[in-house]
């Protein structure tokens, strides 16, 4: 990884999503041990900046760095528009003079992560910048996939669901692409735009159409105020169509694997029977983001410039 | 003051000269114009006799034009002061060479009734460097609801009236408008925006936009608008003026249009012709801005339509911002660019590349402009007031915008090297002299 | 400017002299094991571990440690670091543990390899055998089994090759030269 931040899976090249995933491994054997926990960045400041809630990535990341002996100091910063607190570049300057290392930041706005990146010394994080990029999460989807399944190449990706605003799914895709596995982008057509088709990237408005024969089933959250802007009428359609169920799923492959970033929402976007199944690795993502984000802070190395 | 301007190519394409000459200039007004090739050099004596009485600018190997107009321009008083007054907003405006300029009512309080308008008369009489002509608002606060007092706006030296800033969505009351407005003979100048299409968008919308995750306004947001507002000029016969046209089938409504008589106008700005969407990319906010930047596609549509003379104005459409309401959150950031000082440079460029000739140029710039507005500007005939513009057509220089007179410093031209600069700028009795 | 110091016969020699010596020291060998260090150590544990079952008969148990996220230099480095495989898939605890490493320089390898067995159990004694020792400790390290001194000045590098790596089996010394 050149640089001293991850803020797009973009900016990375195959050779260094794979290093990414071999550390992680390193790292995933770590968390097996009675002491888990490595001195490696003993001494160094992690702040975690939330300017979106998120109890589960937050977590994953404060976790992640206790584990490599740093130092994490929690910001969650309630947003709103009509609040006008302090502006994002006094927020990011008071952090700055705290001290920090690394700073592992979600907005609601795409970007942020770059703009901090140019207004600060630490390493930035992006942990989902608006409806732009949410690399880790790419990372540790690809690193389930390669645990549950081997690889990538030749390997069927379908990624359902609002595509257009979903920054999972946007670093999915060029992620999968670059580790060489074919992309499958399903949902209604307000919510998977023409621009995303591609080389190795297939649309698909037909769960029928668009699940045969995949490897991996890779869900995404239904925001339930999408509704609100006519992007679908209700999610009771949304369930009918394009909802996973065990029927659609036996379209895919028998061995194929179904996906989740999290947090569900059972009974709109999947079914119980299928999130609750044997072939469900939700949580096995779970475990490995601790992994995957050590890696990351590791390879970072939080060097100041 | 008694000026003499010796040598400078003077290109006036209200009375068609184009060639070497010499102006006199006393107490304010043009005194003389002769241009050399059509016999008018002087004598060396009187020559020599009337360099002793007049302040001598030396021109040779400049060119001189009539007074640049800008008829768009926002000048911030009152209201938002910290952005830029009409003091700095005219010396702005003078560096670039511009002498007069239209100023939108988009301040606080708008710009919707006579006393407002009043007060920016004022304030630029006193301490305007260039000419103002306010602008007044179509509709109350801007809000799109009821109309605002034009009649009175007019008598008290309102040019034309628009919302810009906003669109006035109501078609039912738009027509009103433009029906009105012919009472007084001026021009509705519409901001063309259909801001349901555009909501949320912060950029042109296209590839650009889904890579970079950011939300578009697509470009049938300004084509729905402006096909709906000739549609309403063809049933009122009121005079439309569609204010920074960015999109190939926006120029494509206007030149049908024009074809078929109807009393429409356009204008376009520097940034359309100059850069792409691409210019946004790295979450650049100093190219955020409404009309969004578009693609190549319109950026060649633009300059037929200049070429071609159905896009008849190059404003500006200077916006300018505090640095704090740039350096933040893309979403967030105000669109706009601080343009005034870098337009006819980049005016210019236009010309080397063929798509106007240099007095086409002037009269996109100066003669149309004020006979769109109908005021007496935007000539270097006998009579009329001294403002000029002289350039130097191949001045390199890089855009700092910590040197700008203007309090906006945002703008993507940021460090370009770019060639032609308006080195003397003469209004309002004083001489305004740039470097850089 | 590469000049051979030992070849392979001189590498087995002295691998076959630690290995006596190590079943020497530690007359009850069920309470060995040996760990190498990656990357030079690992395959140098294997082959002890080979020497001393075909001397004595008796399996002792081998595995490899990494120990990038232990190192003191995190800072300093230029390359990307690459996190190699840790694979000890037997208890430390109440073992003597015998570190293999291929050349001893600095000794902050050893630190850091000490301080990862010491978050993955309790040996009850840690030992520590070096193909080569080429001098120039900075921390108090000493090794117990010593295939070959070797001094060398601060501007040489001492590189050991293995046959395991692809390369026949050398130990060479790296003059910094023109």
């Amino acid at each position: 990884m050149k640089g001293r931040h991850l803020l797009s899976i973009k900016d990375l090249s195959k050779e260094d999503i794979i290093h990414i995933l071999d550390t992680a491994e390193g790292f995933r054997d770590v968390l097996k041990r009675d002491i888990k926990k490595v001195p490696t960045l003993r001494g160094k400041t992690v702040v975690n900046l939330f300017f979106e809630p998120s109890t589960r990535t937050r977590t994953s990341f404060e976790l992640a760095a206790k584990r490599l002996s740093t130092d994490v100091i929690n910001f969650s910063v309630p947003t709103s528009s009509v609040v006008k607190g302090e502006s994002l570049i006094d927020t990011a300057k008071t952090i700055q003079a705290l001290g920090a290392d690394f700073v592992v930041v979600r907005h609601a706005s795409s970007g942020v992560p770059h703009l901090l990146s140019e207004q600060m010394d630490a390493s930035i994080v992006n942990a989902g910048d608006g409806i732009n990029e949410h690399p880790t999460q790419a990372l540790l989807d690809a690193f389930t996939i390669r645990e549950k399944k081997g690889g990538f190449q030749g390997l069927r990706v379908a990624i359902v669901g609002d595509i257009l605003h979903s920054r999972v799914a946007k670093s999915n895709i060029p992620c999968l692409r670059k580790v060489g596995a074919e992309v499958r982008l399903i949902g209604p057509p307000t919510l998977v735009p023409e621009g995303f088709a591609g080389e190795g990237i297939h649309l698909f408005y037909s769960m029928e159409e668009g699940l045969r024969d995949v490897d991996v089933v890779m869900m995404l959250r239904i925001q339930l105020e999408r509704q609100d802007r006519g992007f679908f009428p209700t999610v009771d359609e949304y369930f009918r169509l394009w909802g996973l169920t065990e029927e659609r799923m036996s379209l895919a492959r028998p061995d194929a694997i179904v996906m989740h970033p999290g947090p569900m929402n059972r009974g709109v976007e999947i079914d119980s029977a299928v999130a609750d199944s044997e072939r469900a690795v939700i949580l096995d993502q779970v475990t490995n983001g601790i992994a995957v984000r050590m890696a990351v802070l590791y390879l970072l190395g939080g060097v100041k410039s | 003051m008694k000026v003499l301007i010796k040598n400078g190519y003077i290109v006036d394409p209200s009375q068609g000269i184009d060639g070497v000459g010499e102006i006199l200039i006393e107490e304010g007004k043009i005194k003389e114009v002769r241009e050399h090739r059509s016999g008018g050099r002087r004598d060396k004596a009187e020559g020599l006799l009337l360099e002793e009485e007049f302040k001598v600018i030396d021109a040779t190997g400049l060119y001189v034009f009539p007074g640049l107009v800008d008829m768009h321009v926002h000048l911030r008083e009152p209201g938002f002061e910290y952005k830029e007054t009409i003091k700095t907003g005219t010396l702005a405006a003078v560096r670039g060479g511009f002498t007069s300029l239209c100023c939108m009512p988009n301040t606080k309080p708008v710009n919707d009734n006579e006393t407002v308008t009043e007060f920016i008369l004022r304030k630029a009489y006193a301490e305007g460097a260039c000419y103002v002509f306010p602008i007044g608002a179509i509709t109350k606060g801007q809000r799109g609801e009821e109309l605002a007092e034009m009649g009175m706006m007019y008598e008290a030296g309102c040019v034309a009236f628009s919302d810009d800033g906003m669109p006035v969505m109501n078609s039912l009351l738009m027509r009103r408008a433009l029906e009105y407005s012919k009472r007084f003979g001026v021009p509705i100048i519409s901001h063309a925006e259909d801001i349901n299409l555009s909501a949320g968008g912060v950029m042109n919308e296209g590839m650009v936009s889904l890579s970079l995750g950011l939300r578009g306004i697509p470009a049938e947001a300004e084509v729905v608008m402006i096909k709906r507002d000739i549609e309403l000029a063809r049933l009122t016969g009121g005079r439309l003026h569609i204010a920074h046209v960015s999109t190939a089938e926006g120029v494509r409504a206007v030149r049908d249009a024009k074809k078929e008589g109807l009393p429409v106008t356009a204008e376009t700005c520097p940034h359309y012709f100059t850069l792409t969407e691409d210019a946004v990319r790295g979450y650049k906010t100093k190219a955020k801005v409404n009309p969004p930047l578009r693609t190549d596609k319109d950026i060649e549509a633009i300059k037929e339509g200049l070429s071609d003379g159905t896009i008849d104005v190059i404003a500006t459409d200077h916006a300018p911002h505090h640095r704090d309401e740039k350096i933040c959150e893309f979403d967030r950031a105000a669109f706009g660019i601080s343009g005034i000082e870098t337009a006819l440079s980049l005016g210019l460029t236009l010309v080397r590349d063929g798509v106007l000739s240099l007095p086409g140029l002037v009269e996109k710039m100066s003669l149309n402009p004020a006979r769109i507005l109908n005021i007496r500007k935007g000539t270097l005939k006998v009579g009329e007031d001294a403002d000029i513009t002289i350039i130097d057509l191949n001045k390199k220089w890089k855009v700092e915008p910590e040197r700008f007179a203007s309090k906006g410093k945002n703008t993507p031209f940021e460090g370009f090297i770019l060639e032609g600069l308006p080195v003397i700028t003469i209004c309002k009795g004083k001489i305004y002299e740039r470097d850089n | 400017m590469e000049k051979e110091l030992l070849d392979k016969r001189d590498i087995d020699r002295a691998l076959s002299r630690m290995a006596h010596e190590i079943a020497e020291r530690n007359r009850s060998l069920e309470d060995i094991c040996l760990i190498g260090i990656q990357r030079g150590g690992v395959h140098l544990a294997r082959r002890l571990a080979r020497k001393i079952k075909d001397y004595e008969g008796a399996e002792v148990p081998c595995g490899s440690l990494d120990i990038s996220l232990y190192r003191d230099d995190i800072n300093l480095r230029k390359e990307q670091p690459v996190v190699r495989k840790t694979e000890i898939d037997f208890d430390i605890n109440n073992k003597t543990v015998v570190l293999v490493d291929d050349v001893l320089f600095t000794g902050r390898s050893i630190r850091a390899a000490m301080d990862a067995l010491m978050d993955m159990g309790r040996p009850a004694k840690i030992q520590l055998a070096i193909l080569i020792d080429r001098g120039h400790r900075e921390l108090p390290i000493r090794a117990d089994y010593v295939g070959k001194n070797i001094p060398t000045s601060l501007s040489e590098k001492i590189e050991v090759q293995l046959s395991e790596e692809g390369h026949p089996d050398r130990v060479v010394l790296l003059k910094e030269g023109k």
